[in-house]
């Protein structure tokens, strides 16, 4: 009980962090920050339910005025904004990115990571998100989505950063990847 | 301090918390159904007088709160003048600036221990179904405690990294922030076991023989 709830707290000031420190600037010259791969490594690492509770956390946190988010921002002026469709995407897709980790237990863990921070942190995070732009710029789905492109190339580094990341930890910290010891974790502490 | 609470002081802090963030969702809904650019000129002119109201130096600060939003209006204006429907444009325009302005000044004017409690008094009727508020609110804490940690360890290794190479760290440091975090979580965790567990919820589940 305790273990899960300072990981869950852990990792949603992990989500802010890295949102903070590094910026990692794309040949298109898009810079792209390191929040999205925050949010991947909660599905990777916590596993679906603990990944996607520590996002929900951080966005308490925004919600309340903390400015957490990428580049400083937070409050509730955020979840009005053009982007909120990402806000709400960002605990779904660290549950995606859990649940394939902890489903494809027979692909090595790299792989399975990557697979699920593909379908978690990109496809399940893009299809609200755009939703959510042609909601507030009165766009049509295909305009919206036009808009969102110029950040998929950022996302897809993320995506293989998210699994050489996770295999790094499994193997420095076999024990705290939740995502695929479930059973030790449920056993006696 | 690790919030976006204005310092200066304005007649809106004193209004109580969940009034301000009542009144956001009804002006929210609201701007939602206007169609009209003229319509729109009253929410906008609504939120800009809020602001000239609380003082010249909040209205600045509010000002550059908006920042990240000017790039989404400077698409929007251009797409419908292109598209040859600018009416939609401004209506557009006005409902993003004015909304995400007002929920602006809802967070600047009120105290974070406000909006926590109002978060744990909404909270509370969820108590039955094992949601405990004040367990939340300890996260919360150890959120707000750990964020600056792990920013500082973010900055150490990357400073480390740089004496080291002549090239920018990127990505290396993820790994080794990612471990701090999980090894942070072991101790704090072992340290509240030591200390007799979660703050509140374990009343119900004291330790059985342990």
């Amino acid at each position: 009980m305790e273990r899960n709830l300072v990981l869950i707290a852990l990792f949603a000031a992990l989500i802010a962090a890295l949102g903070l420190v590094p910026t990692i600037t794309l040949m298109s010259g898009v810079p792209i920050s390191a929040q999205s791969l925050g949010v991947m490594l909660c599905g990777t690492v916590l596993g679906a339910r603990k990944g996607a509770l520590a996002v929900l956390l951080f966005l308490l946190l925004v919600a309340l005025g903390l400015p957490l988010l990428a580049g400083g921002r937070g409050g509730l002026g955020v979840f009005v904004s053009p982007t909120a469709g990402f806000l709400v995407g960002f605990p779904v897709a660290a549950f995606v990115t859990g649940a394939i980790v902890e489903k494809l237990r027979a692909v090595p863990l790299m792989w399975a990571a990557m697979i699920g921070a593909f379908l978690g942190g990109v496809i399940a995070l893009y299809i609200p998100g755009i939703i959510g732009m042609a909601i507030t710029l009165g766009k049509s789905l295909a305009e919206a989505s036009a808009l969102a492109l110029p950040f998929i190339p950022g996302d897809l580094v993320k995506v293989g950063i998210a699994g050489l990341v996770t295999s790094a930890i499994a193997r420095a910290r076999p024990g705290s990847l939740l995502s695929r010891s479930s059973a030790r974790a449920k056993g006696p502490r | 301090m690790l919030a976006l609470t204005s310092p200066v002081e304005t007649p809106f802090h004193r209004l109580p918390a969940g009034v301000k963030l009542l009144f956001l969702a009804g002006f929210t809904l609201a701007v939602f159904q206007v169609e009209r650019p003229v319509a729109m000129l009253l929410p906008v002119a609504f939120v800009a007088g809020a602001y000239l109201a609380a003082g010249r130096s909040f209205l600045w600060q509010g000002a550059a709160a908006l920042r990240p939003l000017w790039p989404f209006v400077a698409v929007i204006l251009a797409w419908h003048a292109v598209t040859r429907e600018i009416a939609i444009g401004l209506t557009l325009s006005g409902r993003i600036l004015a909304t995400v302005a007002l929920a602006n000044l809802v967070t600047m004017t009120t105290r974070l221990d406000d909006l926590v409690a109002v978060v744990t008094a909404l909270l509370s009727p969820l108590e039955r179904l094992g949601v405990k508020p004040r367990v939340i609110g300890f996260a919360i804490a150890l959120v707000i405690r750990f964020t600056p940690v792990l920013i500082g360890k973010g900055q150490a290794l990357a400073e480390a990294w740089r004496a080291r190479s002549p090239r920018r760290p990127r990505w290396n440091i993820v790994t080794p922030v990612t471990l701090a975090a999980l090894d942070d979580a072991e101790h704090v965790a072992e340290a509240l076991r030591a200390r007799g567990g979660l703050p509140a919820g374990s009343t119900e589940r004291k330790r059985h023989g342990t």
